[in-house]
């Protein structure tokens, strides 16, 4: 993943601000459907009574996708993680190995 | 007519010793002690006490972490809440679930990477230490506190309820119960218990969430039909529980952030031999807790129906009885002593994760890295642990006797609050911005915990609720709202104008690590 010209530790630095970026967007995510449900909670009570069906308010129903929700943005974080950032670590970690082993020739 | 009738004999069981229950529960004792028995030939060393020689795997992780958060509050409170209060109930069993994406997303690995024993590690990683973990191991201590007493007086109040034993006599039962798990098995003990009791109770509310569903032709939207034809189309939605919708954001701060800042849930992710097997960990745990939370609309709306809120609020007026009343109802006196048996063991694995965390911010973060400057003498860390888990075990007991009584659902936000403004702030400025300082995390987490402390004390919990007082000088029953963003702000304002003298090359330091872990 990490370019040859970079140096170790600056691929290092792309890689953290590249997780980062993910970590906020998901986190973000689950902050804006919660709160999402609760501001709907506080302040629209009466459009949550709204009956989709006989028995499922759209309260209820809305409250069982926050928890879906949540499944969701995890499973979402899993796979980039085993698909994307998995491997870029394990080149990052053979990179800072390459780095190592020229600092020990130089010597 | 017929739910008198059938209320009438949900409350015959309760109160009185009950053979069934207790050969469940006896059964629960003797396998978790002979886990302790096991676990205790393995531990040896500090490694192993605090976190289970790392040989836990994912899946095992995934289902003790789930163990160690389903607590006897979310599994009895809430079904209570729901039943007696309808919709909602549902804003606990959606918030106490948001938060571990959050810990997935920001925490479990990079706290894996960096630190070995207590979440003050990581903060502490590129920090002067002694301060750091100081302030770290007060708002350690405050959490588990409050966390504690709420678990041991709800104990307390579960089992003379379910077993009839006197209360005093069931906190100590619980006390003696965690201190053995934790003295003697350390972490795989504590592990194993919380595995099981996942186990337990995800099969416990399960076949009770099936049993109700049964009735209703396995279609839950005919449930909240009945209900809503029983006792009006209002239980369905929002009521009177959120009238002031700050109250509700706030509570919703505390929860969502709180279990990123929960030091016995970050504990358990030093226990897995790698940040991927953490993160995987956590995958199973979200899964696990939703449905879990999921099924609590079924159980809530279950009891509702086919017990009555009068009936449940007759037992116990906080509502804590329906999910063991709903019990008695579909499966008769052999399953209340199963679902009783399982509450009790719900209790237990909390609490020893609890004690566990505790003992190891006294031994690990105060005594190791404060008073012996990091260089304790050789298994004097351990025998300091094994001490202080003696001594938490005395004073959970002792606080859970006086504050017999006492309402536990404030308890439990203000150890949410504390560890969302004390804990979380510090952990994530320390892992992701570079200028974080010494005085600037030590400060936030100070500030977080007294802050949320002062608010608490004088909000309507306190003041009008304890005191009888006509007022509350702060408004917001649960104060994160405010103290989690002065927290962030204190240690980002204190951070700037008190920077370390080499922080750049401190946070370079720990750049790699951060990523790739120790080895």
């Amino acid at each position: 993943m990490a370019s040859p010209s970079l140096s170790a530790v600056e691929a290092t630095r792309v890689l953290a601000a590249r997780r980062w970026r993910i970590a906020a967007a998901l986190t973000t995510g689950m902050v804006v459907v919660y709160f999402g449900f609760i501001i709907l909670v506080a302040y629209q009570p009466v459009l949550l009574a709204t009956l989709l069906h006989d028995g499922l308010s759209l309260g209820i129903l809305l409250g069982a996708l926050v928890i879906v929700a949540a499944w969701t943005l995890t499973y979402v974080y899993v796979q980039w993680a085993n698909r994307v950032y998995d491997p870029a670590l394990a080149a990052l970690r053979a990179h800072h190995a390459d780095d190592d082993a020229a600092a020990r020739s130089e010597r | 007519m017929n739910h008198l009738v059938l209320a009438l004999q949900a409350a015959s069981a309760f109160g009185r010793p009950d053979r069934v229950a207790i050969g469940f529960f006896a059964g629960f004792i003797t396998l978790t002690l002979g886990i302790t028995y096991w676990a205790a030939r393995r531990t040896s060393t500090t490694e192993h006490f605090y976190a289970a020689g790392r040989s836990v795997t994912a899946g095992q992780n995934g289902f003790a972490l789930a163990g160690d958060y389903m607590s006897a509050a979310s599994f009895l409170g809430i079904a209570g809440l729901v039943s007696t209060s309808g919709f909602d109930g549902l804003i606990y069993s959606t918030g106490w679930l948001v938060g571990w994406p959050v810990v997935l997303f920001l925490i479990a690995e990079p706290l894996r990477n960096l630190g070995r024993y207590t979440f003050a590690d990581v903060v502490a990683a590129r920090l002067d230490p002694v301060p750091v973990r100081i302030a770290a191991a007060c708002g350690t201590l405050a959490t588990i506190a409050f966390y504690l007493i709420a678990q041991m007086v709800g104990a307390g109040g579960l089992i003379r309820l379910l077993f009839g034993i006197p209360y005093e006599t069931a906190v100590i039962i619980v006390g003696i119960a965690m201190m053995a798990y934790v003295l003697f098995g350390g972490m795989l003990a504590t592990t194993w218990v919380q595995i099981i009791k996942a186990f337990l109770l995800l099969g416990g509310a399960a076949t009770l969430a099936l049993l109700v569903l049964s009735r209703f032709g396995f279609d839950p939207r005919a449930l909240f039909a009945e209900a809503a034809r029983q006792y009006g189309a209002g239980v369905l939605a929002p009521g009177k529980l959120v009238s002031n919708p700050l109250d509700a954001i706030s509570l919703g701060l505390a929860l969502m952030f709180g279990t990123a800042g929960l030091p016995h849930i970050l504990m358990r992710f030093y226990t897995v031999p790698d940040a991927r097997a953490a993160r995987k960990s956590v995958f199973i745990a979200t899964g696990l807790i939703g449905m879990f939370y999921l099924m609590t609309f079924v159980l809530g709306f279950g009891a509702m129906v086919l017990v009555g809120p009068d009936a449940i609020k007759g037992i116990d007026a906080g509502g804590n009885m329906a999910a063991p009343m709903l019990a008695e109802l579909l499966g008769g006196r052999p399953f209340l002593g199963f679902i009783a048996a399982v509450a009790f063991a719900t209790i237990l694995a909390v609490v020893a994760g609890l004690a566990l965390s505790g003992a190891a911010t006294i031994s690990h973060d105060l005594w190791a890295s404060v008073i012996r400057k990091g260089h304790p003498k050789h298994g004097e860390e351990l025998k300091v642990a094994r001490i202080a888990t003696i001594g938490l075990a005395a004073v959970a007991i002792v606080l859970g006797v006086a504050f017999k009584g006492q309402n536990v659902a404030f308890m439990v936000g203000l150890a949410f609050a504390i560890a969302a403004s004390a804990n979380f702030p510090a952990l994530v400025l320390s892992i992701f911005w570079r200028r974080t300082s010494t005085v600037g995390a030590a400060t936030s987490m100070a500030v977080g915990a007294l802050s949320t402390l002062t608010l608490i004390a004088l909000s309507p919990a306190v003041q009008v609720d304890l005191l009888h007082h006509p007022t509350a000088i702060f408004p917001l029953k649960n104060p994160a709202l405010v103290t989690i963003p002065l927290s962030f702000l204190t240690g980002i304002v204190v951070s700037l104008i008190k920077p370390d003298r080499d922080a750049e090359a401190r946070y370079r330091a720990i750049e790699t690590r951060l990523l790739l872990g120790a080895d």
